[in-house]
């Protein structure tokens, strides 16, 4: 029976609040849900959807989160306004979830009684499973169906506009009119159970033009798409949560963009290694034959991959590796997001060694960074990191449209050439004739007579040859410390967020930590709270951030582990105070929140300046 | 060490190759292996092979692991790009390379520590997906630069130095490698140039993972009574099924005429492997028969040299992944880069 208890007489807020899915993994509900969040988007009216699910193909629980954000903030809030409960597994912690004053969605069938409700919410029942029942004879339509009627459902208590989901369902299955058409019934009897029996909504979405020309895109297609334009044609992978996607996308890619259209055949070699270490093995490689080549994995196949690494430092291969990071350490939490990587990544190896990272915070910064990374790699013959995680890698983002241009020349770095080499040029593999730290190195097979040299990861003088002088071995580690000194220059550049008043306060913050920081930073200030902030896009990090430093009383420096690893290369790499730099850290394995920033912030600032005034 | 370069000056008597090369323009550096090493006669026979082959040296690329035999990369090939790299993972590094550019000739060089141990998953993948290169596995059964520990491939009930017995099983390479999947399977014995020679030649020609599982024994820590892998336990053990002949289509041919005993097999860049048979029966084209061959040998205690099995037709695993011509390493911008119309493109299929 429907039901509708207490709907508060207040003004319905628009474009903005959070409507999270409960369902069971496997069940369908992934693309119905997918669909929900991409008709807001066409009406104009920005959304940040997250994928919260388990290491499981079938069977357990899953979230999706759907925040509707006319302001445009992509970061998640915290809280959730409508809670659509589809998984009875999860009833009571999803009942809790929901805010004061906001709104359960359910499936009505079997109606519960009002003790399995909040009396501070608005409960609201539609009887998906007995439609369903009654209108499918198959089990398996009867589960997917359901996820399309109670998307029509939504559409008609949220204001979403029919039309907008119709096309999508019309692209999703274009060609196919017969599932079309299925689909627009259930649509349709989702939404008129609606309109005949409920009372739309006080949260509700109406059409408005904020999206503007951004794209909504995974962080790992976006990366690998980078990877494409960044010319790579090598990619060694294995299998391993959540950078899979990555490498399947350079793939999907490649088959469009790098088939030789005369041939057919491949402009790139793609190889599912045996695991982690053939794959950078393959990577290091084709690098040292002079294609551009990278893998894709996450921090369990790093720690697998760091003999390697070390190898690519001390020998000085170019090698690109995307780190889509999640929780760990071992196993971890698979599919759940953190940014713990940093240290294993920026030290990756035995002995002395030090590797540029680059700190993407959306997928529009993969796609940039994931072509950079390649020219990097060349120009300072070493492996570059680009640390994505979980939260980019595998959520649609909005973000600002790919962009290239066609005048730029991939940057091959100092490669000598067959004719430098035979006009009676002086090579030294390892000899810095810059000044920069950086030799030149040849391609095998370049010429008959000149040029070859043996790569080894023992030490070696500056003319490749075996030694193990210590004089040479210190000279060589300190040329590779003037190579990573050069590599500063070369990193983007971090930006800064100016607070509206001068501070003493600042924070540094990165990655997918981006939309929420900034949320949080609008709160604060809305308390009277004042905050510069920097963003670091890369390791080893620039000048900028220390002047920052020092420019600041106090630093914050927020980041998704539990160790402040940001915060511990900074104090290491420039011997910065660490008492200047206050962690604010979240690793619950779930996207960072605003609130929980400004939280953090707002209690740490107040405490402050309490001990400033009794002082 | 391995820093002592040899010095450049021939003598003007040496002969030359076609190419104008003689032959010590194919060696290295001065060998750093113990006196009497059956590691450095299979340099020795690596530089005939490629100058009897006529290659030019700068078009081979030579790559190893760690370990004794990981070393004498250095020892030859001196104007090559040579890769020494990580213990157990020369395999997917040369496939990385190879992947790069198909058009270098790829020799790996590797121990029985190097690829029955620590790199056993690498040869095995390597093995598997046909990486057009040769695989030398110089096999002493012994850790020697780490003085004298058993390797895997140390046959069951056979002596250390120090007496201690091996109560694991041997790994056999040459079993693994055919039931793996490579094209060109081989076994030769390091004291025995006559036959490791042409058996080099016949691999660096072959299109496909070649693979030589060539013994050498240990002069310090594993030729003592008691080891299978000594000089006079190979030599009284060794059961050679075929001799074999590389005919280059750039040499003139020359055909040996032995009724009855000789199988010609041509490759696809042309060159004819000319067998002679030894063995009564012995097939090398039929893999699952070598591999009923090698057991029933060793079974008698013996040790199978020559060349095991061969596909003519091989392929490799760019014919797999379906790769244009162009080396990957040698495509351009153009090739690479699809552009901003493209991308355009891309950017509306995501709203």
């Amino acid at each position: 029976m429907p039901e509708q208890v207490k709907p508060p007489p207040v003004r319905p807020r628009v474009n903005d609040f959070v409507v999270k899915f409960a369902n069971v993994n496997g069940s369908g509900s992934a693309s119905a849900n997918g669909m929900f969040a991409r008709a807001i988007i066409r009406m104009g009216v920005p959304v940040a959807a997250r994928n919260i699910f388990p290491s499981n193909i079938q069977g357990l629980p899953t979230w999706y989160e759907v925040r509707i954000t006319e302001a445009g903030h992509l970061g998640r809030r915290g809280g959730v306004d409508l809670m659509v409960a589809m998984n009875p597994q999860t009833w009571d912690r999803d009942l809790a979830e929901i805010e004061a004053g906001g709104f359960l969605f359910y499936d009505s069938t079997k109606p519960m009684p009002p003790s399995r409700f909040r009396d501070d919410i608005t409960v609201v029942g539609v009887p998906l499973t007995a439609m369903c029942n009654e209108r499918y004879e198959l089990p398996r339509e009867r589960q997917l169906f359901k996820n399309i009627v109670y998307v029509g459902a939504l559409a008609a208590l949220l204001g979403i506009e029919v039309g907008a989901i119709q096309a999508l369902i019309s692209e999703d299955f274009a060609g196919r009119p017969r599932l079309i058409d299925a689909n627009f019934e259930a649509l349709k009897m989702g939404h008129d159970y609606v309109v005949q029996n409920l009372e739309p909504l006080r949260l509700q979405v109406r059409r408005a033009d904020k999206v503007g020309d951004r794209i909504y895109v995974e962080g790992n297609a976006a990366a690998a798409l980078g990877a494409v334009y960044g010319g790579a044609t090598v990619c060694a992978w294995y299998p391993i949560t959540p950078s899979t996607s990555l490498a399947e996308a350079f793939t999907g890619y490649c088959q469009d963009l790098r088939t030789d259209p005369e041939t057919g055949q491949a402009r790139y070699a793609i190889v599912q290694a045996e695991d982690e270490i053939a794959s950078i093995g393959i990577v290091v490689g084709a690098g040292w034959n002079g294609a551009r080549a990278f893998t894709a994995t996450s921090g369990p196949g790093v720690s697998l991959m760091t003999e390697f690494i070390g190898l690519s430092y001390f020998a000085e291969i170019p090698a690109v590796i995307f780190d889509v990071q999640r929780g760990g350490p071992s196993t971890g939490m698979p599919t759940r997001t953190q940014q713990a990587d940093l240290i294993a990544s920026a030290y990756a190896g035995h002995g002395d060694t030090k590797h540029p990272m680059l700190l993407p915070a959306d997928p529009g910064e993969c796609f940039e960074m994931g072509a950079l990374a390649f020219d990097l790699a060349d120009r300072l013959q070493t492996t570059v990191f680009v640390m994505l995680d979980l939260d980019i890698g595998m959520n649609e983002w909005l973000t600002k449209p790919f962009e290239w241009d066609d005048a730029r020349r991939l940057d091959r770095g100092k490669v000598m050439t067959h004719d430098e080499l035979e006009a009676g040029a002086d090579f030294g593999r390892y000899l810095d004739v810059d000044g920069d730290g950086i030799p030149y190195r040849t391609y095998p097979g370049v010429h008959p007579t000149k040029g070859a040299y043996f790569t080894r990861g023992t030490s070696r003088n500056p003319y490749a040859r075996y030694s193990e002088e210590g004089g040479v071995y210190v000279d060589n580690m300190q040329r590779l410390l003037r190579k990573f000194e050069t590599a500063k220059a070369l990193m983007p550049a971090p930006v800064l967020h100016k607070a509206k008043r001068k501070t003493r306060d600042g924070a540094i913050y990165f990655g997918s930590s981006t939309g929420a920081m900034l949320e949080a930073l609008e709160a604060l200030e809305g308390q009277g709270r004042h905050l510069d902030a920097l963003r670091v896009r890369g390791f080893p990090f620039a000048d900028a951030v220390f002047q920052f430093i020092a420019a600041h009383d106090r630093v914050y420096v927020v980041e998704q582990n539990r160790d402040a690893q940001l915060r511990t290369l900074i104090v290491t790499e420039g011997e910065v105070d660490p008492g200047k730099l206050t962690p604010v850290l979240h690793y619950d394995g779930t996207p960072i929140t605003a609130r929980f920033i400004a939280g953090q912030i707002g209690s740490l600032m107040a405490v402050g300046s309490v001990i400033e005034a009794a002082e | 060490m391995t820093y002592i370069t040899k010095p450049q000056l021939h003598h003007p008597g040496l002969a030359r190759n076609a190419l104008g090369f003689t032959r010590r323009d194919y060696e290295g550096s001065v060998s750093t292996l113990c006196a009497g090493c059956g590691h450095d006669s299979i340099s020795a026979a690596i530089i005939q092979a490629v100058y009897e082959l006529e290659l030019p040296p700068h078009r081979i690329a030579k790559l190893s692991g760690i370990g004794c035999s990981s070393k004498t990369p250095d020892y030859f090939l001196g104007a090559s790009h040579g890769f020494n790299t990580v213990h157990g993972r020369m395999p997917s590094v040369l496939t990385g390379a190879n992947l790069a550019n198909k058009d270098l000739i790829y020799l790996g060089v590797s121990g029985d520590g190097d690829s029955a141990s620590i790199g056993l998953g690498q040869f095995a993948h390597a093995m598997r997906r046909g990486v057009n290169m040769l695989y030398i596995v110089e096999n002493n059964g012994v850790y020697g630069l780490t003085k004298g520990q058993f390797s895997a491939t140390s046959d069951k009930g056979s002596k250390s130095k120090r007496g201690v017995v091996n109560h694991d099983a041997g790994i056999d390479l040459v079993g693994m490698a055919l039931q793996l999947g490579a094209t060109f399977v081989g076994r030769s014995f390091s004291g025995d140039k006559e036959q490791l020679t042409p058996l080099i030649k016949a691999g660096l020609m072959h299109k496909g993972a070649a693979f030589i599982d060539c013994i050498s024994p240990c002069v310090q820590f594993n030729n003592h009574d008691g080891s299978t892998k000594s000089f006079d336990y190979v030599r009284e053990h060794n059961e050679a099924v075929n001799r074999l002949d590389v005919i280059s289509p750039r040499a003139p041919i020359r055909v040996d005429y032995a009724p009855g005993e000789t199988v010609k097999v041509a490759q696809h860049d042309g060159t004819v492997l000319s067998l002679h048979k030894l063995a009564e029966l012995y097939n090398p084209n039929n893999r699952a028969q070598a591999l009923g061959y090698l057991q029933a040998r060793q079974a008698r205690g013996q040790v199978v040299t020559g060349l095991l099995y061969v596909d003519p037709e091989a392929g490799d695993l760019h014919d797999a992944l379906d790769t244009v011509a162009t080396p990957l390493n040698e495509l351009n911008e153009a090739e690479l880069t699809p552009g901003a119309a493209a991308l355009a493109k891309i950017n509306a299929g995501l709203r």
